[in-house]
């Protein structure tokens, strides 16, 4: 609690951003449509609730099911990296790879591709977030110390045991590292991947709102795309807490 | 996995029982050569040392820092193979010089770590854990984790995980050096109680001499770089010792005059 309170300092850094905006705004430094204030965004927050509330289920899907696929295929990858050093020569170049394609160029393809369901978009929300997870989680094997190692091989253990009981438990909090990075970038390639080609979401959403001049109501689904990511993170980091206590140090949370 | 070059005794059924721990094994280190090539040049590690340790024999080895002390210990347990020379060893546990407790389980099951290691289930693991915390003075503390624990503490528990590995052969890698004075004296009194009941081979390296000198019954003096064994002095003095015994107290002179620290 004392944390969450300590998240003032953020509130007033933001009050005092909103309000010189409102006052720009106010005093002609631009047009309401071409840039709204705060308040017209609120208002549309409460306006378009049910536009936004429906577009954000569908953006929820595509991140919460993308990072589960970008999760899972992390952890067998970075495991079977870590046990065959072959492997890990011949597919972590690769991965470097796959992230240096930019995500609008490859959206676009995959739309052309697989068409205007879900699949491109977890498929764009896995691409951009099993890279951190597998990086992190590969070190976090590696960063096991050499001494336990041999410690368990004078006790007979066979290296899959040396791996449940060991390595993979030890690995955890840099699971949970990679994931929290993985969430903020899941979220925006979500976006991306709906604007290259969607009928639903909230970044087809905003595509949708520009020409219209419903500047507000795009601002208003930016603000629940950064909501929601923020929750995202929130969650891992309360998650992290309860999974491994024994590593979690209260640096990378939400308050700093 | 034994190395290749080192026989180890397999042990089919792992005892779990206090009293099946007991078995009978010694080592026999003869005229053993390492060397370590790597990017910063070759170190010689360890030049033509010789170790013998008969079953239930505590022999410690006393060098300074860096002489190739932990090498021998790993030559034991078969985590390294000899460059030349031969190494025979009824099977040995670690026990590290640093604790190395797992973070995220408590005491009571880093103590059965060794038993898990081998596949017992967990349940039966901490039942045969269990009474060894209690003897061992950490009853009440079973569920703490390692952070919640004394450095004395954690060294008992790691200590204990060592020997609940159920091997004839413990070999201890300077198990104290990480402790305060004052703890490791305790320590030293408590490792000697323990092995009194529970009679090991033991293999245990130290730059302490007063440590080599309580413990040990036969004391091996290595020099550094590269290590070889510069001495060897009996301890014939009866236990309990004391470190302000006359008997202790010459014995720790002789030990360090092998070392070449004179006064």
């Amino acid at each position: 609690m004392r944390r969450a309170l300590s998240l003032w300092r953020a509130v007033v850094v933001l009050a005092a951003l909103l309000g010189a905006w409102e006052l720009y705004v106010d005093l002609g430094g631009a047009t309401a449509l071409i840039l709204p204030p705060p308040h017209a965004v609120a208002q549309s927050l409460y306006d378009d609730r049910a536009l936004l509330w429906s577009s954000f289920l569908v953006t929820a899907r595509e991140v919460v099911l993308g990072i589960l696929v970008a999760s899972a295929v992390a952890l067998a990858l970075a495991a079977v990296m870590h046990f065959f050093a072959s492997l890990r020569r011949a597919f972590y170049p690769l991965m470097v790879a796959s992230q240096t394609i930019p995500i609008p160029v490859l959206a676009p393809v995959l739309i052309l591709w697989w068409g205007f369901g879900i699949g491109p978009k977890l498929v764009v929300v896995a691409l951009v977030s099993f890279f951190p997870i597998v990086v992190t989680t590969l070190a976090g094997f590696s960063a096991v110390d050499d001494e336990l190692i041999k410690l368990m091989r004078t006790f007979d253990a066979t290296r899959r045991r040396v791996f449940w009981m060991i390595e993979l438990p030890a690995a955890l909090p840099s699971v949970f590292t990679g994931a929290k990075i993985a969430v903020v970038v899941a979220v925006i390639g979500a976006v991306f991947a709906e604007q290259a080609g969607a009928n639903a979401g909230l970044g087809y959403l905003f595509e949708q709102s520009i020409p219209q001049l419903l500047t507000a109501r795009a601002y208003a689904a930016v603000v629940v795309m950064s909501v929601f990511a923020i929750a995202l993170f929130a969650l891992l980091t309360l998650a992290e807490r309860l999974t491994v206590p024994w590593a979690y140090r209260p640096i990378g949370d939400l308050a700093g | 996995m034994p190395a290749e070059g080192v026989s180890h005794v397999v042990i089919e059924a792992p005892p779990i029982e206090p009293s099946q721990l007991h078995a009978p094994g010694g080592v026999r280190v003869e005229h053993v050569d390492r060397t370590f090539t790597g990017r910063t040049g070759t170190v010689h590690a360890l030049a033509d040392v010789s170790l013998r340790a008969e079953t239930g024999e505590i022999v410690t080895v006393v060098g300074p820092s860096g002489c190739g002390k932990s090498t021998l210990l790993e030559l034991i347990c078969g985590l390294q193979r000899p460059d030349a020379g031969t190494v025979r060893s009824a099977p040995a546990a670690l026990m590290p010089q640093r604790d190395l407790l797992l973070p995220w389980l408590t005491a009571l099951d880093n103590a059965a770590l060794a038993l898990r290691a081998r596949g017992i289930k967990r349940d039966e693991a901490r039942a045969a854990a269990a009474p060894w915390l209690e003897r061992f003075g950490l009853h009440g503390f079973e569920q703490a984790r390692p952070a919640e624990l004394s450095g004395g503490m954690r060294q008992r528990v790691s200590f204990l995980r060592s020997l609940l590995a159920g091997k004839p052969v413990l070999a201890l890698d300077e198990p104290f050096a990480a402790l305060d004075a004052i703890t490791r004296a305790e320590m030293q009194g408590w490792l000697a109680r323990v092995l009194a009941s529970e009679p090991r081979t033991v293999v245990l390296v130290t730059h302490d001499v007063e440590e080599a000198v309580l413990l040990g019954d036969r004391v091996l003096v290595m020099s550094g770089r590269p290590g070889r064994i510069v001495g060897e002095v009996p301890v014939a003095a009866a236990r309990p010792r004391r470190r302000t015994d006359a008997e202790i107290v010459g014995l720790r002179e002789r030990v360090l005059r092998a070392l070449g620290v004179s006064r």
